[in-house]
């Protein structure tokens, strides 16, 4: 059930962000940042907190507007599309949210099924056939549909929020933190899910996370971003972009500090 | 030394008087911001059938659920009309005329009024904190990232909502203050029946109650359009959504008494421009 055109140069990056620069008052988060994303590419971003990761994954759909800077998805620009147009867009974009984000007032089966019954013309009693199936490929029992998100454990809600992101088959898929706050074989469930998700259905994927177990497992490209504040002039907030073999060999002593996950100097921070 | 305290005590007025500066920038950029918010909103109601899922629940919880509480408040206000007012009138013997006075005085003001404030708390917080609570959980993104316009989904529903159903409650809490200040005037003052309900027939005219319905049609869409705005705005975290809910009812509350007024004035120099000869009580 594709609602994607073939009118797209499989060529071109399916997302392009060329100088963006994101500022919440006189708190700039992303500055004059440039990426671009190949089609069946699965990037992670990493970072510390406040390092603008989750921005910029809300900037890649429009959720966040840069206020400089252009995006591009599918040869389109965002900023210059009208309501309809950019719905048109979104849809093809599944987005996993960090606490899952699902409507408390619904059902499990109301939240999955909510894209089907807003984008879709399909018979009304073939949607619950749709939704269990989603929620087979996620590993959940479908008796799961009628229960109300507050219900759930934050593991479940999680492959709930997966499910309703990928009913609409999409060609991007954001996930934003997937595995924080979860135990580790959960954690481990969910980067399968994310492996399994790519290759079932080919879609290029960005997961945003600070889980270094979780970019190394499910990347093929990682990018690390650093908070604005602790930039020179002039340099990028891109401080690494490689492939995850490339980590250990880099220079870049703030890069190896969040790897290897060691406080360093930081420490003075909360001793002081 | 002079100079230096002169100088402490002059950058301290400044930085109190950039202080207001920034509170009154702040509240212009807000009647701002809540103003382009109501025009989209009007926008989606105008060119889009709202979604029947979101509509019928906002319709029971407005209007099915506050009926109790609005029937409460209006039958209260009718007894307090009474007792308030029986004591003067009867200095001047004029009890008879307390049913035009209870009434005119219910439907042209105090029932709509309070009736919108009891509603500002009621429907306009939980509004508030319903939304800002999404906001803060993400849902409001999750809903545009599926493209559905937050506003056509969430806001729309609720301003219809409170734009048919405040004005039909006010009507149930002007009738339940007429049969409270009836009751009142009749069983416990002893005033006369006959009376009672002839001077309030006299002097109560179909555009006292329109006055009043009027009225309740903009104070709804001020309780939705504030409540929703405040919710949809919302600062991060439980604080957040509290302050959301609490300043949506002041904002609400402020707004329904300037309008009160504006409309009132408004009403008034209608009605006397059309009729000059125009009921009075004495």
């Amino acid at each position: 059930m594709m609602l994607t055109d073939s009118n797209a140069d499989v060529n071109e990056p399916l997302l392009h962000l060329q100088e963006i620069r994101v500022r919440f008052g006189s708190y700039t988060v992303l500055r004059d940042l440039t990426l671009e994303i190949p089609r069946g590419q699965t990037l992670a971003i990493i970072g510390e907190s406040g390092c603008g990761k989750t921005v910029l994954l809300k900037s890649m759909i429009g959720l966040v507007r840069p206020e400089q800077g252009k995006v591009w998805f599918n040869g389109l620009e965002l900023q210059h599309l009208n309501e309809q147009e950019l719905t048109r867009e979104r849809i093809k974009i599944g987005f996993v949210f960090q606490q899952a984000a699902l409507f408390d007032s619904m059902t499990v089966g109301q939240n999955v099924a909510f894209p089907l019954r807003h984008h879709v013309r399909m018979d009304a009693a073939e949607i619950p056939n749709h939704v269990v199936e989603r929620l087979a490929e996620v590993g959940l029992p479908s008796h799961v549909v009628l229960k109300k998100p507050v219900e759930l454990s934050g593991g479940m809600r999680k492959r709930v929020g997966l499910a309703r992101a990928l009913i609409l088959d999409p060609e991007l898929v954001l996930y934003d933190e997937p595995t924080t706050g979860l135990d580790p074989i959960m954690s481990d469930v969910i980067n399968e899910l994310i492996i399994r998700t790519r290759s079932r259905y080919t879609v290029t994927s960005v997961v945003v996370t600070h889980d270094m177990r979780t970019a190394r497992k499910v990347a093929d490209r990682i990018v690390m971003l650093t908070p604005v504040d602790q930039l020179n002039d002039g340099e990028p907030q891109i401080i690494f972009d490689g492939p995850p073999s490339e980590l250990e060999r880099i220079q870049d002593p703030r890069v190896g500090q969040f790897v290897r996950g060691e406080a360093g100097s930081r420490l003075t921070e909360v001793v002081h | 030394m002079n100079s230096a305290v002169i100088q402490r005590t002059g950058a301290l007025f400044a930085d109190w008087m950039a202080n207001w500066g920034r509170v009154v920038l702040d509240g212009i950029e807000t009647v701002g911001a809540m103003t382009l918010f109501a025009w989209k909103t009007l926008r989606w109601m105008v060119t889009k059938r709202p979604h029947p899922e979101s509509l019928w629940p906002n319709l029971y919880q407005v209007g099915v659920l506050s009926l109790p509480v609005v029937a409460l408040t209006g039958t209260f206000i009718g007894m307090v009309l009474a007792v308030q007012s029986h004591f003067q009138f009867s200095q001047l013997g004029l009890e008879s005329r307390l049913g035009a006075v209870i009434n005119m005085t219910l439907v042209r003001e105090l029932g709509p009024v309070l009736a919108a404030t009891m509603l500002a708390g009621r429907v306009g917080s939980a509004m508030a904190a319903e939304l800002g609570t999404m906001r803060v959980t993400e849902q409001i993104d999750a809903l545009d990232s599926m493209g559905a316009n937050p506003i056509h989904y969430l806001v729309v529903p609720r301003v219809l909502a409170c734009l048919f159903l405040i004005p039909t409650l006010t009507v149930m809490a002007d009738f339940m203050g007429f049969v409270g200040g009836y009751g009142y005037s009749v069983a416990i003052l002893g005033i006369d029946e006959h009376y009672y309900l002839y001077n309030s027939e006299q002097f109560v005219e179909a555009f006292d109650l329109f006055a009043g319905l009027f009225k309740s049609f903009f104070f709804g869409a001020a309780i939705a359009i504030v409540s929703c705005y405040r919710g949809f705005h919302c600062r991060p975290g439980a604080e957040g959504v509290g302050h959301a809910a609490t300043t949506s009812f002041v904002i609400s509350f402020v707004l329904i008494l300037m309008l009160d007024l504006f409309l009132g004035i408004l009403l008034d120099s209608f009605y006397y421009t059309v009729w000059p000869q125009g009921a009075s009580l004495f």
